[in-house]
């Protein structure tokens, strides 16, 4: 079967620090993963890479039906090829209201001319206000997002993301600094969205990891250490090793 | 969706009513009616600030609103003004040189009058020949599209260099004052082919309108630029409001997640920048035949810095705000260099406004950024609560 995204032989280093290993990952349609590792184990350069941000020293990353080699393009043509991303810091437009917000990010054309000559419609009104209910922003549409809490900010980043209608979404510790009940939304959310299309979601609570109940993959020194359930994967003994390493040094 | 453009935007009614009505004001109070309350050269400041104005505006757009701190927007309006003043004084001349000649027995040869026009205009660097770009000077429509062109071009050209390579913040601040000193300096030059530093002159004579009074001219002139600066405010008020403003705006808070929602981000500062220059370029046309000479010294890199302490002083991010800044500090400026404001006597020490002048200015600059980030428009936050 054909992966919708292949990350093949991947390595890239830093000032002689290898961040990424020979780092080879797939992953389907459709498919809600989990990313997990102790810090420093690559995984925000992994998003990296496959977003366009870092160029990779070597390996391929190979993107959809078509087998469309992700290296060499920009960032915003893989996001429009259909890679949405959400930083670990919740990055929304804090001057602007949660409907602008929403309306930057949907699938609509991204062209200077195309965008200045941009006229609201109804289907599009529609679709915001679909997502702001995914979400449960639906009664602050016309707030800043300055306003909105801490919680309420990362859950306006996974609607922009939704807007975008990516086929990946890559997610970075979408449940730091919330409250238990947030964590369960957010759980549902990215639940819900890996119905239609494929989320990777990096985290380091294993709370939250165990809540998604998805196929699991552990990142160690930028590589994969090991794959596969919650369980199976927690009870490596180089997991255990790795993590309690690094909570004793 | 006219409507919600200007329910977006309800400072540009007020802004166009208060313009009109002060561009009534100062025609129905100037000379040319007679009434004489305005004295020309006060409509000729008057009608120069309405130019800075425009400016600010695009300032404002470039900086306010995406995040772009350019020190090199005054280079475009200077170059705005040599295009236009190519042809003012190519013209002027030519009609004086033609004057000159008219009583001589043997008609003059094209060759002659040519000679004779070079030798007026260049005799003063110590050359007669005409320099390549004055090739299509004797064409008021051809100087007009360079008004419009040269800045264009010339910002295209280096933003597309400076974004490509993603350069921001103070290093792009730094290039852009590189670009206007580079071009203040080559304009310096006697061999420029625009006459070194004594620039171009007589620019307030208008050919054509000979027999017309610099009465009736400095209105027109006011006018025009009232004119410009209306349609400046609307056409910019329009590029910031909607989904461009969005991204504009995004791009200026946090430039990286609008390139990962799939916006190609140095094309949009390209548009903002080259849009910019090119209105900036128009406002310099407009400017110096009020101001009658432009020289080199006009794009020195702190003409544009000054730009920017007006946008800081009025207000980013508001367009009015800019108007407010320019106005402000332009006429306040003026004032006291210009000796309006009485010296200061301490009895050990005179302050003499002409020399403390710049440093009241950078102190309020100082304040102003630090405590008043919004500026003065900041001050119409308080007047209008906005419903929420």
């Amino acid at each position: 079967m054909s992966m919708l995204l292949e990350v093949n032989g991947v390595s890239v280093t830093f000032d002689g620090f290898r961040a990424i290993n020979n780092l080879s990952i797939n992953f389907a349609e459709a498919e809600l993963r989990a990313i997990i590792g102790p810090n420093g184990a690559g995984k925000t350069t992994f998003m990296d890479i496959v977003t366009g941000k870092t160029k990779p020293d070597e390996g391929q990353v190979i993107w959809g039906d078509k087998n469309t080699s992700l290296l060499g393009l920009s960032e915003s043509e893989i996001a429009r090829k259909g890679i949405g991303r959400k930083f670990q810091k919740p990055s929304v437009f804090e001057a602007q209201t949660v409907r602008q917000n929403l309306a930057m990010a949907l699938k609509t054309p991204r062209g200077p001319f195309a965008v200045l000559m941009h006229k609201k419609t109804k289907p599009n009104a529609q679709r915001i206000e679909a997502v702001a209910e995914q979400i449960g922003l639906q009664d602050s549409l016309t707030r800043n997002a300055g306003e909105l809490s801490h919680g309420q900010k990362q859950w306006l980043e996974i609607g922009m993301l939704l807007a975008q209608e990516p086929r990946l979404m890559l997610v970075d510790e979408p449940a730091a600094g919330m409250t238990p009940e947030e964590r369960e939304k957010t759980t549902d959310i990215l639940k819900e969205a890996a119905k239609t299309r494929a989320v990777v979601v990096v985290e380091h609570d294993m709370e939250f990891v165990r809540r998604l109940d998805c196929k699991v993959t552990v990142l160690h020194e930028g590589a994969v250490l090991a794959e596969g359930s919650l369980d199976h994967v927690t009870s490596n003994q180089t997991v255990i090793d790795v993590y309690l390493g690094r909570s004793h040094a | 969706m006219r409507n919600s453009f200007l329910a977006q935007n309800p400072s540009m009614l007020w802004f166009i009513a208060l313009l009109a009505v002060f561009t009534i004001a100062v025609t129905l109070l100037s000379e040319v009616t007679g009434v004489g309350l305005i004295s020309t050269s006060f409509v000729k400041t008057l009608g120069k600030t309405l130019c800075l104005c425009l400016v600010a505006i695009a300032m404002d757009v470039v900086w306010g609103y995406c995040g772009i701190l350019s020190l090199g927007h005054f280079a475009f309006f200077g170059i705005g003004g040599y295009a236009i003043g190519m042809w003012l004084m190519y013209a002027r001349t030519e009609g004086i040189v033609l004057d000159s000649l008219a009583g001589q027995p043997i008609p003059p040869t094209p060759a002659e009058i040519s000679d004779a026009i070079g030798n007026q205009i260049f005799g003063v660097v110590g050359s007669s020949e005409f320099p390549m770009i004055w090739a299509f000077a004797d064409n008021l429509f051809v100087q007009l599209v360079m008004v419009v062109l040269v800045p264009g071009l010339l910002a295209l050209v280096f933003g597309w260099l400076a974004f490509r390579s993603r350069v921001t913040g103070v290093y792009l601040s730094i290039l852009t004052q590189a670009m206007t000193l580079a071009l203040a300096l080559y304009l310096f030059q006697n061999d420029s082919g625009l006459r070194g530093n004594n620039g171009l002159s007589g620019l307030q004579n208008i050919p054509g309108f000979e027999e017309t009074s610099q009465a009736t001219i400095s209105i027109l002139f006011f006018l025009a630029s009232a004119v410009a600066l209306a349609a400046g405010y609307v056409f910019f008020a329009w590029i910031v409001s909607g989904k461009m403003g969005s991204v504009v705006k995004g791009i200026r808070d946090n430039e990286a997640r609008v390139r990962f929602l799939g916006y190609h981000v140095e094309s949009y500062k390209l548009f903002i920048f080259t849009t910019t220059a090119v209105v900036a370029g128009i406002a310099g046309a407009l400017y110096y035949p009020q101001a009658g000479i432009i020289n080199p010294g006009e794009i020195a890199p702190i003409a544009s810095i000054y730009l920017a302490v007006w946008v800081a002083i009025g207000g980013r991010g508001r367009l009015y705000g800019a108007v407010i800044g320019a106005t402000f500090v332009s006429l306040l400026s003026s004032w006291f260099t210009g000796g309006g404001a009485p010296d200061i006597n301490l009895g050990f020490y005179t302050v003499q406004w002409t020399d403390w002048w710049l440093v009241l200015l950078g102190l309020s600059f100082v304040v102003v950024t630090l405590f008043f980030p919004k500026g003065i428009g900041g001050a119409f936050d308080y007047l209008v609560r906005k419903p929420s």
